[in-house]
């Protein structure tokens, strides 16, 4: 398997191996940026996965960063977060009024931030809005032109009901590492991603960028309903720049904090005594993301 | 200028919402249509430079998924087109995101007035005009809040676009009246009939009284005002004192007559029953030497419980039902943003955690007649569901509990229960979060959205029943996008402390919010002239009454207003000072410095006179069914679990996020396959802490055909075994009332007005012996008492009804149950005793329906039986108390609450969301051995649970439970077989997966 991330993994892997004080020191290091305002909902959640991954998060509202109020500026950051929501009620199109502000207003920054080696993660919402920036595929550093959507589902409406993950292993996006499957919910109703053409879709094959998809009970990625909730070509559920480093993805790490909201949790026999984890599955991302970012600095 | 911007699907792509509407034309209205693609059209009305339109339109499109064009967008021929746009002054959100849009890819400002009109285009292949027509008029617009357009290509393609908007148009302000009341009796119930005040003859004498003495008052005179009140303050008084503000039935004092018993005489219900509960609860906490943990009940716009060191809890449930009625979507949507207000405005301000929703509905399938003026219900169930989905979604709040209940005595009004819990700070900038106060010389400011001819009159409309009378300005769309952005900059203003009471503009506007806070301070001043409008021309009066949504007032103190607004403009809210918060004991509007209204604020709020009404219970007579008992029970069973008000609603449910803000736990649809409702949900009130909270609720207006005591005792219970079966405790258990009831005061429409008031009170002693028997105080309710409609000359009154919406908490989450059955070989318990209790129930609906009885509109449905279910709670506490300990202590795996079906409902959800089976003994307890094996298994009685414990647990669970009402009934198979025995013999024996079927078949394609 050929190395896409520089020795990145390595380096994470390097880091992992640190006594737990200065591990934790490093992670704490990493400031992540989590946009807020604007109709956008799932900040808390998003602020509490990467607190409990270690990092030091912020919340700023997205006119703030525009309007220079923020106490910290974008450059201050390692990482940047685009939450689940409803921004301007996805009106005219998922994340596209949020993101247009972004284009006009933020954009040269936003690229900079990318080209100096800036982690993202969009969920939801924010996959929506990386994609409708261009910011994803981000084929051959270009990060300004967008080559696909995330369109209507192709049954009608907003849908919540937990899906079935697989991650590609041979993917090089840092926030999927080492994962192989995972249950999330999904929650949307325009998620189906299109890409402009079949040699883009190819391509993001050809290059492990799609980093996650929609599988069935055996483990098959799947183009059936509801084990894939919108019908996204290829079952695509998320994907990566070619770096690895910026994450989009429609289901919700962030509602998978606790082990016990996995809807089969109070299944898993009696629980006596009561299982004393408090790690949802859903933070394992999280935490790769920090890792990488804190590997980096 | 107006520059017509089109967007549609590119060819060759999937139209899902094109899609769905093809679906739902053949399958509603049989009409075979061959294809429906949807186009979004949006009217720019701005003026543009040369090439921004162009830009506007790079823009809009999105180049994957669009086509778009400036003006008409011809990809093709197609038969008929139909445009569905809003009326003037309806809120259309969609345009206002547009607006922002346009301005951030211009980069410019544009000129004050400018504005985006959204409509959607319809485009059809394979229908002629008429037939689109049809599917415009049954399926696509409502004419109250839409218009339609109708084009066949040809036509389409020879006219120039259309570039009209609807935009409200501008007139001058209509001048301050003076209501002439010096008139005969039938003159002044014409004034409040033609003006659609509401306010009844006696009503009208008091304020001409009132008026007549203060017009001596040389303050008023000084401010030109005289004897008659001006139409400001007629408005005012008329929507303060309104049905809907004022709770007037439950205040009235009533004459209960029963039998030839002395009339028992009762000043108010409310504070007699519903406080008098919750005082006597709490005092009982207090006498047992625990502290009180009712933070503050019944004055707020919510109530408040102690939940944990940092957060109480908030609740409240409205009911949204007349709007509903005319706009099911705009009514729905209103209601949920509109409840969301509540907790919003209680105390400093709650953080919203989750929403509720229930719905009483017709069934969608009716097929009788539809008087004139009312929706199909399929239609009144579409649009009330993507209401509240889309006002909760797009809001950010999950849903906790849902539930559909049919019956086609919900024709005429449908009940729409919307609801919502929030976390309300232990400490807010160093002061209790559920103090508030309006001081003397704080400033009125109102932020939020603007204010339009929305919603205007509709706490007195809501206080009527339903004719053609009804006012199409009562017709509200909430804009949640507009209250989230609200929400999220009064949150950071109330942990600045940037002001010092907050409440929220829902009925009754400004008036009753500015009303409302000047009882703390003793009055206000407030100038409508600087309020902002939607469009210019709206009468004082109407500014001041208008319920155009997503506001709320505050008081903020002088020296800090400079700091909220500044935050406001930050977070680009409207926030503007309208006045001040005085002592002078009036409310004093102004228009600049013409003085419109000057009234005494204890007129406004105590001058109201007390009803006086009388109240007659006759016990009604119903028979027992006539027809032969069923044998063969497997059959029933499965026509049970498919009735209309047993099935699966998962289809619909599924659209309503559940789980954002990530603190969900036991969802609303647990079990393998996460396809049968949860008893209760749990949820974490806030990351970091495993302490929970609990939500459940009971509803059964079918017992109040036989009694409304045993109804509303029924819904206690009913709520308190949910809790118990999900894991909560009964320690801080909390319930909220909301009733539902047709007119229950005699006059020439309602004669039976009197037997309707006896149904209350009964009602009502009901909850009263329920709560304060379980420890449960009511901590928040409200009451809709108008729920009849005369749409097409017909009477359609809904059954009484009831919802009791509980609040619990569980200390660890993790020690949470839910209904499934878990395990091969676990034991099966039934808890509490089971007795002949078939009246008001499912089954003897369904053997109704077997027998082919005919149903006379809104009568209930044949057979309602004799024998109701009864409440025995000095039998059952100690019962759910031991359970309570069971569950903590982890011996349960399951647990699920027999109710509507009884017993076999109850067996079958757990042995679906298991997908496990189960071997049942009915002749297990004395109790059960008594019964028929059809009322064993579908008698409705309370107090009953059904839990399944592993067999290691047994002996300890045994141990817990001896002496009690809990008797081993059987066994967990995983054969997949329900198995019920008798004798031996099986009366039933049932597939699982069949089951499953039976119970989704129902509403899958509703």
């Amino acid at each position: 398997m050929p190395d896409r991330t520089d020795g990145r993994f390595d380096r994470v892997d390097a880091l992992r191996g640190l006594p737990a004080g200065e591990l934790a020191e490093a992670r704490r290091t990493v400031r992540v940026l989590i946009l807020t305002g604007l109709g956008l909902n799932c900040e808390a959640e998003t602020e509490h996965a990467f607190r409990t991954a270690g990092a030091s998060p912020d919340l700023v509202h997205l006119l703030d960063l525009l309007d220079g109020r923020a106490e910290r500026k974008l450059s201050d950051f390692a990482v940047l977060a685009f939450v689940g929501g409803f921004a301007f009620g996805d009106h005219l199109g998922a994340g596209f009024v949020f993101a247009n502000k972004i284009r006009w207003r933020l954009y040269d920054d936003l690229v900079g931030f990318i080209e100096r080696g800036g982690l993202a993660l969009g969920v939801c919402n924010g996959f929506q809005t990386m994609v409708r920036l261009g910011m994803l595929p981000g084929f051959d550093g270009d990060y300004r032109t967008p080559l696909a959507t995330l369109a209507p589902n192709d049954r009608a409406g907003y849908r919540d009901a937990w899906v079935r993950l697989r991650f590609d292993p041979a993917s090089p996006c840092v926030w999927t590492r080492g994962l192989e499957f995972m249950e999330l919910p999904s929650r949307h109703g325009e998620g189906k991603f299109l890409a402009a053409g079949n040699d883009v879709l190819d391509r993001l094959r050809d290059g492990h960028q799609i980093a996650v998809r929609y599988v069935d009970a055996e483990g098959r990625a799947t183009m059936r309903w509801p084990e894939n909730p919108n019908g996204s070509p290829d079952a695509v559920a998320g994907i990566c720049d070619p770096s690895g480093r910026l994450f989009g993805m429609m289901p919700h790490p962030d509602a998978y904090l606790y082990p016990f909201q996995h809807p089969h949790w109070f299944r898993r026999g009696c629980q006596t005594p009561v299982p004393d984890t408090l790690s949802g599955e859903g933070l394992r991302i999280f935490r790769n993301g920090v890792d990488a970012a804190a590997a980096d600095s | 200028m107006v520059t017509r911007i089109e967007i549609g699907t590119r060819r060759g792509l999937a139209d899902a919402r094109g899609e769905h509407v093809a679906a739902r034309i053949r399958s509603f209205l049989g009409i075979d249509v061959r294809a429906v693609r949807t186009r979004d059209v949006y009217r720019v009305a701005a003026a543009l430079r040369p090439g921004e339109s162009e830009r506007i339109l790079a823009e809009l499109v999105d180049p994957v998924l669009h086509a778009g064009a400036i003006g008409k967008l011809d990809d093709g021929p197609f038969d008929v087109a139909v445009t569905v746009a809003y009326r003037p002054g309806v809120t259309d959100p969609v345009g206002k995101s547009a607006l922002v849009a346009v301005r951030d890819t211009l980069g410019r400002a544009l000129e004050p007035d400018a504005a985006v009109y959204t409509s959607v285009m319809y485009v059809f292949d394979g229908v002629d005009r008429e037939r689109a027509e049809r599917v415009a008029v049954d399926l696509l617009a409502n004419p109250v809040i839409q218009t339609v357009a109708v084009e066949a290509y040809g036509a389409w393609r020879a006219s120039a676009p259309d570039l009209s908007v609807p935009s409200v148009a501008t007139h001058d302000r209509p001048a301050v009246r003076t209501v002439d009341l010096s008139g005969s009796d039938e003159a002044l119930i014409e004034i409040s009939r033609t003006g659609l005040l509401a306010l009844t003859l006696a009503e009208m004498r008091a304020v001409r009284d009132h008026f007549r003495a203060d017009g001596e008052a040389p303050e008023r005179r000084a401010l030109g005002l005289g004897g008659d009140p001006t139409d400001v303050e007629l408005e005012c008084v008329a929507q303060t004192w309104s049905e809907h503000c004022k709770h007037k039935i439950f205040n009235a004092t009533i004459t209960y007559h029963e039998g030839d018993g002395r009339p028992q005489r009762i000043e108010s219900l409310f504070k007699t029953y519903i406080r008098g509960a919750t005082e006597e609860i709490d005092a009982a906490t207090r006498a047992a030497g625990r502290s009180s943990w009712l933070v503050s009940v019944f004055h707020d716009n919510a109530g408040v419980v102690a939940f944990d060191d940092a957060v109480h809890l908030v609740y409240k449930v409205e009911t949204h039902n007349s709007p509903s009625a005319l706009d099911p979507y705009g009514g729905a949507i209103t209601g949920i943003v509109g409840v969301n207000r509540d907790p919003f405005g209680t105390g400093r301000g709650a953080a919203l955690l989750s929403n509720v929703w229930g719905y009483c509905f017709a069934s969608p399938f009716y097929r009788g007649e539809l008087p004139r003026g009312l929706l199909h219900p399929r239609r009144v169930r579409d649009g009330v569901h993507q209401g509240v989905i889309d006002g909760g979604n797009q809001s950010g709040v999950p849903y906790g509990r849902g539930f559909e209940l049919f019956d086609d005595r919900y024709l005429g009004k449908p009940l729409v229960f919307c609801g919502t819990v929030g976390a309300l700070p232990v400490t807010i900038a160093g002061t209790p979060g559920e103090r508030k106060r309006a001081r003397p010389g704080d400033l009125v400011v109102m932020t939020g959205g603007r204010i339009g001819a929305d919603g205007i009159h509709g706490a007195t409309f809501s206080s009527a029943a339903l004719d053609e009378s009804a006012p199409v300005q009562a017709v509200q769309i909430g804009d949640p996008i507009t209250q989230k952005r609200m929400f999220d900059f009064l949150l950071e203003a109330r942990d600045l402390g940037l002001y010092s009471a907050i409440t929220d503009n829902g009925a009754g506007g400004l008036s009753s919010s500015v009303g409302e806070m000047a009882r703390q301070s003793g009055g206000a001043r407030l100038d409508l002239s600087l309020a902002p409008l939607k469009y210019a021309g709206l009468a004082p009066w109407e500014i001041l009454l208008s319920e155009a949504q997503e506001r709320m007032t505050l008081a903020v103190p002088p020296e800090r207003i400079d700091e909220f607004l500044a935050l406001a403009r930050r977070r680009e809210v409207e926030a503007t000072v309208l006045g001040a918060f005085t002592d002078t004991g009036r409310l004093h509007v102004t228009w600049g410095d013409e003085t419109v209204a000057y009234v005494s604020m204890e007129f406004l709020h105590e001058g109201d006179p007390d009803l006086d009404l009388t109240a007659r219970w006759v016990a009604p007579a119903f028979e027992e069914p006539a027809g032969a008992r069923p044998r063969e029970l497997g059959e029933v069973l499965l026509a049970m679990t498919a009735r209309l008000n047993l099935c699966s609603g998962e289809r619909k449910a599924r659209h309503y996020d559940h789980e954002v803000k990530g603190l969900s736990v036991v969802k609303p649809f647990v079990g393998a396959f996460a396809d049968v409702p949860a008893e209760g949900t749990v949820f974490l009130a806030r990351h970091g802490s495993l302490r929970g909270y609990v939500l459940s609720e009971g509803i059964n207006p079918f017992l109040s055909d036989l009694d409304t005591y045993a109804m509303a005792a029924a819904a206690v219970d009913e709520a308190v075994r949910r809790q118990l079966c999900a894991g909560a405790s009964l320690e801080r258990l909390a319930v909220l009332d909301n009733f539902c009831w047709p007119d229950p005061v005699r006059s020439e429409r309602t004669p039976d007005g009197e037997y309707k008031l006896a149904q209350l009170v009964r009602a009502c002693r009901g909850l009263y012996d329920a709560c304060r028997a379980y420890g449960a105080p009511m901590v928040s309710g409200k009451d809709s008492m108008k729920n009849d409609s005369f749409m097409g000359g017909v009477k359609i009154s809904v059954p009484p009804t009831l919802l009791v919406s509980a609040i619990g908490q569980i200390d660890d989450v993790r020690r949470a149950v839910t209904l499934d059955f878990k395990g091969d070989g676990d034991v099966v318990y039934l808890l509490g005793t089971t007795r002949d209790e078939t009246g008001g129930s499912e089954y003897y609906r369904w053997l109704g329906e077997r027998d082919g009885r005919p149903r006379r509109t809104g009568e209930p449905a044949p057979y309602v039986g004799t024998r109701v279910p009864t409440v025995d709670a000095a039998w059952t506490l100690p019962l759910y108390r031991a359970f309570e300990h069971a569950v903590r202590h982890g011996f349960v795996r399951s647990a699920s609450t027999p109710a509507k079906g009884g017993l076999a409902l109850a067996l079958a959800r757990s042995a679906m969301a298991g997908r496990l089976g189960a071997e049942i003994d009915l002749d297990a307890s004395s109790d059960l051995a008594a019964l028929g094996a059809d009322a064993a298994l579908f008698s409705e009685s309370n107090g009953r649970i059904v839990a399944s414990v592993a067999p290691e647990s047994v002996e300890a669970f045994e141990r817990l439970m001896a002496g009690l009402a809990c008797v081993r009934v059987g066994v967990v198979r995983d054969d997949g077989r329900l198995v019920l025995r008798r004798s031996g013999d099986a009366v039933a024996d049932v597939g699982v997966e069949d089951l499953v079927r039976a119970y989704k078949e129902t509403l899958e394609h509703a």
